[in-house]
């Protein structure tokens, strides 16, 4: 019995926000037709040019479910969503950012809580990373996940210091804040499904290599 | 009812009895189908010679402490009136070893067993992924080598074909391929763990970093890399030399005695490593394009009676149910299409 083969091509799950741009610069150098997804940007599905597009943290949840066979999106997602039971093949090497602990200038208020209260608390998006970097340097640390703008934290007394990720330093400058520690680099990574990964090897491998080639 | 009153909404769940996360209730349309899927694939065991077991769902846990098990490590534990602790089996193949050391300690191998019977995992639930379970596979036992593993094979994708799937394949790999060669290259133990882990993860990027920091030639790095990444049909069992090319011998027996229909369906997958401690030569998956996750898989698990004490050569698969169920749904959707 014949095995049929795919009739469509690869679906990729592009990230909108920071890393849109330069994911779109890729896929059109590797030839696909990104126009239609430059002039709309309320549609999310581009059945032509097998693209959907989402945010940056949802990407991770539609590769693994195979919703979309390839995606990409940035190391700190992967690394907060770390469950994720997802492939990752390449680093993209665009959208360098750096996940850093940062506090307001001047005498370290996080390095005083430690050492006088025990406990220092920590504002993140990144409640996973957060953890988990305390964790292995030996610190007690209260998480505190807030959903936006994690700079005001330390600006009100709602925490001693943040982790966040910063491309050029600039909003936590503006605001005051320092950085302390460097916790890890981040850069765009092209992902796949374990299983496209392994039914669809040929026109995975195809890309990859002509990814290299760029 | 006025709006103000709809707007209250139901009563508060508290008053709801729930079930545990990761475990739900099955209703009679879906249990139908599921009896009837399980029921063509336990004929097709039967006739291949494979005799239907059960053990018990609460066992020892020393059991199972034996081996590491990572993600299929026991999950679920609680204390019998004695004080001792007992765990909610996580697998099928550890009961059925301590089943054969136990009960057949004398009988002449091969023994063939098969069941349909759910384990107990501590999982991160979605759909496919519960933490209570059923699994339907076999184990044959006593039938060392690629015999065994082409025997498995068969009967694998026979109860898939009874199953009614029409589009799976089977990712067949070896998990001492990799290994080996990091220990031929002398890599530490804690390194080998690492990259094993990183490869079993399918982090490419993470194995690229490591390989590179182990100070090989640049010819030996390139050929671990891209044993990672080969997979496809028998052609990527050729064309490699030397300690390579022998490493893989035992593969290019596997495929020697498959039949063409199992064979079409078999993907060569050199970089295929199963994160479950008891596997010690071929293993493999099955996977679906219905499905994003894999629908079942297996290997050779050569020591594991050993350590029950009847040293006997074994191979093994088990499909998880549920998803076999949701890809053949997905199947019969898209041809309906």
């Amino acid at each position: 019995m014949p095995i049929p083969e795919f009739p469509n091509h690869l679906r990729i799950a592009v990230p909108r926000g920071a890393l849109f741009g330069e994911t779109l610069d890729l896929l059109a150098q590797l030839g696909i037709d990104t126009g239609e997804v430059r002039a709309n940007d309320r549609k999310l599905l581009f059945e032509d040019a097998g693209i959907v597009t989402m945010r940056p943290s949802d990407v991770p949840t539609y590769v693994e479910a195979g919703a979309a066979d390839l995606g990409i999106t940035g190391k700190d997602v992967l690394l907060e969503q770390s469950e994720r039971d997802v492939y990752e093949l390449m680093d993209l090497g665009f959208g360098r950012c750096e996940m850093v602990l940062a506090s307001v200038a001047g005498e370290d208020r996080a390095e005083e809580a430690l050492r006088r209260l025990g406990v220092v608390r920590i504002a993140t998006k990144y409640p996973k990373i957060a953890t988990g970097y305390f964790l292995q340097t030996g610190r007690q640390a209260e998480i505190v996940e807030v959903k936006g703008s994690v700079e005001l934290a330390p600006l009100t007394g709602l925490a001693e210091a943040i982790v966040d990720l910063t491309a050029t330093g600039t909003t936590l400058r503006e605001n005051g804040l320092v950085i302390r520690e460097r916790i890890a680099v981040a850069t765009a990574r092209l992902i796949a499904n374990p299983v496209a990964h392994k039914l669809r090897a040929a026109e995975i491998d195809a890309l990859l290599e002509r990814i290299r080639g760029i | 009812m006025s709006t103000v009153d709809r707007l209250e909404g139901p009563p508060a769940p508290a008053q709801v009895d729930r079930i545990p996360s990761g475990t739900r209730d099955v209703l009679p349309d879906e249990m139908r189908e599921i009896r009837a899927l399980t029921d063509r694939m336990h004929g097709v065991f039967e006739q291949a010679g494979y005799g239907e077991v059960y053990t018990p769902a609460l066992e020892y846990e020393r059991t199972f402490s034996r081996q590491t098990l990572d993600q299929a490590a026991p999950a679920y534990r609680m204390f019998d009136e004695q004080g001792s602790v007992l765990v909610l089996r996580p697998d099928m193949t550890i009961p059925i070893a301590r089943l054969v050391a136990t009960r057949y300690s004398h009988a002449e191998p091969p023994l063939r067993f098969c069941y349909t019977s759910y384990v107990y995992r501590g999982v991160r639930p979605q759909r496919g992924q519960s933490r209570e379970f059923l699994q339907a596979g076999v184990e044959l036992i006593g039938s060392p080598g690629a015999a065994g593993t082409a025997e498995m094979l068969a009967v694998l994708c026979a109860a898939l074909d009874a199953a009614g799937l029409r589009n799976y394949r089977v990712g067949l790999g070896d998990s001492s391929l990799y290994p080996s060669l990091l220990e031929a290259f002398d890599v530490n133990l804690a390194r080998q763990e690492r990259i094993l882990a990183e490869l079993a993860a399918g982090d490419f990027v993470g194995v690229e970093e490591e390989v590179a920091g182990l100070g090989l030639s640049s010819a030996d790095q390139a050929m671990l890399l891209r044993l990672a990444r080969t997979r496809g049909g028998p052609e990527v069992l050729d064309g490699l030399s030397g300690r390579l090319h022998d490493a893989l011998g035992g593969m290019r027996e596997v495929h020697r005695l498959l039949s063409p229909e199992v064979a079409a369906r078999v993907i060569f997958d050199l970089g295929l490593v199963r994160n479950i401690g008891y596997y010690t030569g071929a293993v493999f998956q099955v996977y679906d394009p219905a499905y994003g996750m894999p629908i079942g898989a297996g290997g050779r698990y050569d020591e594991l009676l050993g350590t029950f004490g009847r040293p006997l050569p074994a191979v093994g698969f088990a499909l998880n149910v549920e998803r076999l169920h949701i890809a053949l749904t997905s199947e019969e959707r898209a041809a309906r299409r």
